[in-house]
């Protein structure tokens, strides 16, 4: 045990409050290296936070598969209503492989949950969350590493739950992924709220167990396990994005499991949180609705569960973009050769999209029947959070003003990012805007924006960040050609898919209803629904291009060094990949992560740990 | 490429555009309006339709103008900038008064809609005294019209399904309620929508300017047969209105209904 | 200075390779608390919010019900104060025996540890011993909303007692056959943490379910 000295600034070492085996502050320990992991130490039991994080890149892109087929499944009904659909004859044979109403509702329930809690969240913050942030501050790991392997694990029940909803009596729950009771928490109320609703909840919960543990131990590590010099203010904006979202987690995500336990106890213990007095379900008073032959309490309110949910839900949104809008700024920066533009002001804009989420919830509900005074604190509340993003977006025009750009894979998607984000940022005020509000809401202009939010923009920056530290999980480069052909492709039948979505909703036309050509207003919509669909297949198929470029570069791909891309962050500086503890050498930081183009030195680009 | 790439990001705004001014033509836009409050809430989409376009033009062309003219070298150092505090106060005192003054305009019509106290007070129908309930089921709509003495919960109540038939030119006031799970009351055609709660009793006012039959469709998640919960709402003349209350009337009461059932 | 993107320099095993036999470099910054510790104030946060979640449901359902009944007059709220009292006096002990680990004297941990067990466990018994009465009277959680959010609160503070009552257990076994030396306090304080934690939600509980 060599002590090192620790240099000067905020990170005086401090030798009380040790906890042996956590990692003693400002040492060294002995590299137990040497000794090779066997297969399951080293993949399925690893406490390594890079093996975690590939461990949450894989299962969420195996579920971004299925999510993505449930949603081809939804558009097919869409288009061509009630007509057979090719590959399911062995699931309806009545119908020759038509879906029944039932099975549609409990498709878009399933899209919209598995690709937000099983994909987006997973991915950027179990994924990208897991690999980057100890590479980035230079830590050797993250400050419990055990917690975080069972942060893995606790997705575990989670996926299986998920995964059993399918095949219990009455199928997968299919209250909308919103869950709104009493439809979801009542038997006799819809097949999906039979034991399919039980198995969402569970399912819901253990999620939540694992984001938690997930948060707790990003922000001890992010806050406690810097390298000496990178002060708060000299973290790269991904750091930053994924702190913030693990302090939104901390603080709405135990709403939520409150909230889904209490539905859980509303439907196994027969309790009456969410059910109000004077139902009458199919016929069924609540003496009869309930599980077996016991009576449900009632006496509850329907719309608490509106407010809880949002509660969690809404700064959820945020858990889906921050982490993207942080990585789409470093990867602007380093690709544009530029500083960032204004690092400051994009961490207090975070900072106020975190804050200001808090108390935007309500917006969800101006027409669920809330007090309609309430309607107008959460409008104002709401439309000034367009503020902060506005910012932001004004701050990454402004890193690529006046640089130098190189237009590879991981730029193009991050350009990407900025431009859809702009589309489903622009488009929220409307949403925002009450009266207006009262005709748009749950048409299809809302389904336009969220895509654009979350699919357009989050899922973008998501393939922007594999591109870009690609070489830094595998050691190889994905191939450029097909990089560019994925993003072509991808760009153009995702903007022909949801854009469209924006006049169906000025047009009316309600999400969720399995055949809306059965309404007069409605019925001349079938043409572009039409279009929406055959342009959703290329854009789903066009993923092949991703998936074989993927998988064929982890083990062909072009074999570079610790930095390609000629960047100044610290993960840069480890191996790449990294090994066991990831940094052969000392770390000392000097600066912030976006020092490009400074005129100080001969080269374009001040890595961190550079002194001059 | 670098051609390629330019051209879609500008594609972006001008397509994005030009589908929004062709949207009417090819009647991807509003249904007509036939409600008294539906023209306000047109004009309000619009105008921020027109502050977002303007928005959506401006940085989505800087975004490609960007990207094509500083990708053409990149052989040498860009600028080197980390801000400029004057441009961050620009464009942030800039967008947040053309926030709020968004956030402010809307204030008047949704109090006009939603606020009790700005409900019809003096006509014919008021919150006191409601034209009918509207009852929403899996998967129908209920109209229960309070009959002769105009009292709603009385013996001589009338129930008519699917149907809500209402007069013209008057300000309609009526409570809608659920029996089961959340639904919720859209008329496109009246820019109106309500969610019924179970356990609520919620009050709605509109009223329409013209007569016709109109989509009435459920726009909350209901279960599996959401998609055919439709109803319509009927908008006749005084006259007519007056000569289908007494029919659904006659209707009511011949199914073998006694008074009081 | 040429940087064009054909520029992604090439594989040098000479920089790039791995160094071998390399130490593991571990940095401590931010604020000086314990990693530990600092982790159990954000998990205590999130427990705030939890708990937030199930008295703002029983708050909104108590203002929004047009009768509420008495909780004196279904709940036995003698025994429930002897019983709180019990949890404070726990969190005594608790104070006492973290002190001990501090100082190193493993044999004074030992006792107050076990004392704090001992109550922790009669204060979940009593409460089990309530809950089993009042089953036997036919009242279930199915039976009306009060009953709902009655056992929905107290369960999971329960639940909450229980994992205290199975941590402080976990230490003391520790203390007994391996000895838990001074520098190793840091284990019990955050036990204690949390501790603390579950009896002031306790206090807060007892007073709105019991007596408000």
């Amino acid at each position: 045990m060599n002590p090192v000295a620790t240099p000067a600034a905020p990170h005086a070492p401090h030798t009380s409050h040790l906890e042996p085996g956590e990692g003693q502050p400002g040492t060294v320990r002995e590299h137990h290296d040497h000794h090779e992991l066997g297969f399951f130490r080293k993949w399925i039991f690893s406490v390594d936070h890079k093996v975690i994080g590939l461990q949450f890149l894989f299962s969420g892109l195996v579920f971004l598969a299925l999510g993505g087929m449930m949603a081809m499944a939804i558009r097919y009904q869409l288009a061509w209503p009630w007509r057979p659909m090719p590959g399911l004859a062995w699931m309806f044979p009545a119908t020759g492989g038509a879906i029944t109403p039932e099975f549609y509702t409990m498709l878009f329930t399933m899209h919209g949950t598995i690709m937000i809690f099983f994909v987006m969240i997973p991915l950027l913050t179990g994924a990208f969350g897991n690999f980057l942030i100890p590479l980035m501050i230079g830590a050797p790991d993250m400050a419990f590493p055990k917690l975080n392997m069972f942060g893995y694990w606790t997705m575990i029940p989670a996926f299986f739950f998920m995964i059993l909803g399918f095949f219990v009596e009455g199928g997968h729950a299919a209250g909308g992924w919103t869950s709104y009771p009493p439809l979801s928490t009542i038997e006799a109320a819809a097949p999906g709220s039979l034991s399919g609703q039980t198995c969402w909840l569970m399912g819901l919960t253990w999620v939540g167990v694992s984001s938690m543990m997930g948060a707790v131990n990003y922000v001890t590590t992010i806050v406690k396990m810097r390298a000496p010099g990178l002060t708060m203010m000299r973290l790269p904006l991904s750091i930053w994005g994924l702190m913030i979202t693990s302090l939104l987690q901390l603080f709405a995500l135990p709403v939520l499991t409150a909230a889904s336990i209490m539905q859980l106890l509303d439907r196994v213990l027969n309790t009456g949180f969410f059910t109000p007095t004077n139902l009458l379900v199919n016929n069924l008073t609540p003496d009869s609705f309930a599980y077996g032959s016991e009576a449900a309490a009632a006496g509850g309110q329907p719309l608490l569960w509106q407010h809880l949910f949002w509660f969690y839900s809404h700064p959820a949104v945020y858990i889906l973009v921050l982490p993207a809008m942080g990585f789409t700024s470093d990867i602007l920066a380093i690709h544009a050769r530029k500083p960032i533009f204004g690092y400051k002001p994009m961490v207090y804009s975070m900072s106020a999209i975190a804050g200001l989420g808090f108390i935007v919830w309500g917006h969800h509900m101006f027409t669920s029947g809330m007090n309609p005074a309430l309607g107008m604190t959460f409008m104002v509340s709401t439309v000034m959070i367009a503020l902060p993003s506005a910012i932001k977006v004004f701050n990454w025009l402004g890193t690529l003003w006046g640089g130098r750009i190189h237009l590879r894979t991981p730029m193009l998607f991050a350009c990407a990012f900025v431009s859809m984000f702009i589309i489903g940022g622009l488009s929220g005020i409307w949403m925002a805007a009450t009266p207006v509000d009262i005709y748009i809401h749950d048409t299809y202009i809302v389904v336009a924006h969220f895509h654009y939010v979350v699919f357009a923009g989050s899922l973008f920056a998501i393939f922007a960040a594999i591109y870009h530290w690609f070489p830094k999980m595998f050691g190889r480069l994905m191939n450029e050609t097909v990089g560019k052909i994925h993003f072509v492709g991808s760009f153009i039948f995702t903007n022909m898919t949801f854009y469209m979505m924006h006049q169906l909703g000025v047009a009316g036309l309600m999400r969720r209803t399995a055949d809306p050509y059965a309404y007069d207003v409605y019925a001349h919509l079938q043409p572009i629904n039409e279009f929406i669909t055959i342009s959703a297949f290329c854009m789903f198929a066009w993923q092949i291009f991703f998936v074989l470029n993927f998988f064929h570069s982890m083990f062909w791909g072009k074999r570079v060094g610790r930095n390609p891309w000629k960047a100044a962050s610290l993960e840069w500086d480890a191996p790449s990949p990294p090994g066991h503890g990831n940094f052969d050498h000392q770390l000392e930081v000097y600066r912030g992560a976006y020092e490009f183009g400074s005129p100080e030195v001969e080269e374009d680009y001040i890595p961190q740990t550079r002194k001059i | 490429m670098r051609y390629l790439f330019t051209l879609l990001l500008f594609l972006v705004p001008a397509l994005g555009v030009w589908t929004f001014v062709e949207a009417d033509r090819w009647q991807l836009w509003f249904p007509q309006n036939v409600s008294s409050f539906g023209g306000e809430i047109d004009r309000l989409f619009n105008i921020i339709m027109y502050m977002v376009a303007f928005t959506f033009i401006v940085t989505e062309v800087c975004l490609a103008w960007f990207v094509f003219k500083y990708s053409a070298k990149n052989e040498t150092k860009g600028a080197f900038t980390h801000g400029s505090h004057k441009l961050e106060m620009v464009w942030t005192a800039i967008p947040a008064v053309a926030l709020l003054f968004i956030a402010f305009i809307q204030m008047r019509t949704w109090a006009d809609i939603k606020f009790e106290g700005n409900f019809p007070k003096d006509g014919e129908y008021t919150r006191e005294k409601p034209i009918a309930e509207v009852w929403a089921s899996q998967f129908d709509w209920r109209i229960r019209y309070p009959g002769d003495d105009g009292v709603l919960g009385t013996v001589d109540d009338l129930e008519r399904s699917w149907e809500f038939v209402v007069p013209v030119d008057t300000k309609i006031v009526f409570n809608l309620r659920t029996r089961d799970v959340i639904h919720s009351f859209f008329v496109p055609e009246f820019r109106l929508k309500q969610d019924a709660l179970p356990g609520h009793t919620i009050p709605m006012w509109f009223e329409a300017k013209k007569e016709g039959i109109y989509d009435l469709i459920c726009a909350e998640l209901c279960g599996w047969g959401h998609y055919k919960m439709s109803g319509r709402v009927t908008v006749v003349s005084k006259e007519e209105f007056a000569k289908r209350m007494s029919e659904i009337k006659a209707e009511w009461f011949s199914n073998g209904k006694e008074l009081g059932e | 200075m040429n940087i064009s993107p054909a520029a992604i320099p090439a594989y040098d095993p000479a920089v790039d390779a791995p160094r071998p036999h390399h130490p593991i470099y571990d940095y401590d910054s931010g604020p000086p608390v314990n990693r530990g510790k600092f982790a159990i104030w954000l998990f205590l946060a999130t427990e705030i919010m939890f708990f937030t979640g199930l008295i703002g449901t029983y708050i909104v359902l108590r203002m929004g019900s047009a009768t509420w009944p008495d909780p004196a007059d279904r709940l036995a709220v003698d025994i429930t104060a002897l019983n709180t009292f019990f949890l404070i006096c726990s969190s005594a002990t608790m104070v006492k025996g973290v002190e001990r680990a501090m100082l190193g004297d493993n044999g004074g941990l030992i006792k107050w540890l076990a004392l704090t067990v001992l109550i922790g466990s009669i204060f979940v018994g009593i409460q089990a011993y309530e809950y089993t009465e009042l089953i036997k009277d036919g009242n279930l959680p199915n039976v009306d909303i009060f009953w709902s959010t009655f056992y929905a609160m107290t369960g999971f503070h329960g639940i909450h007692v229980a994992v205290g009552v199975i941590w402080n257990l976990c230490i003391l076994i520790a203390a007994i056959f391996r000895k838990i030396p001074q520098e190793k306090y840091m284990k019990v304080e955050l036990a204690g943490l949390y501790w603390h934690f579950v009896d002031l939600v306790w206090v807060l509980l007892f007073t709105i379910v019991y007596l408000m």
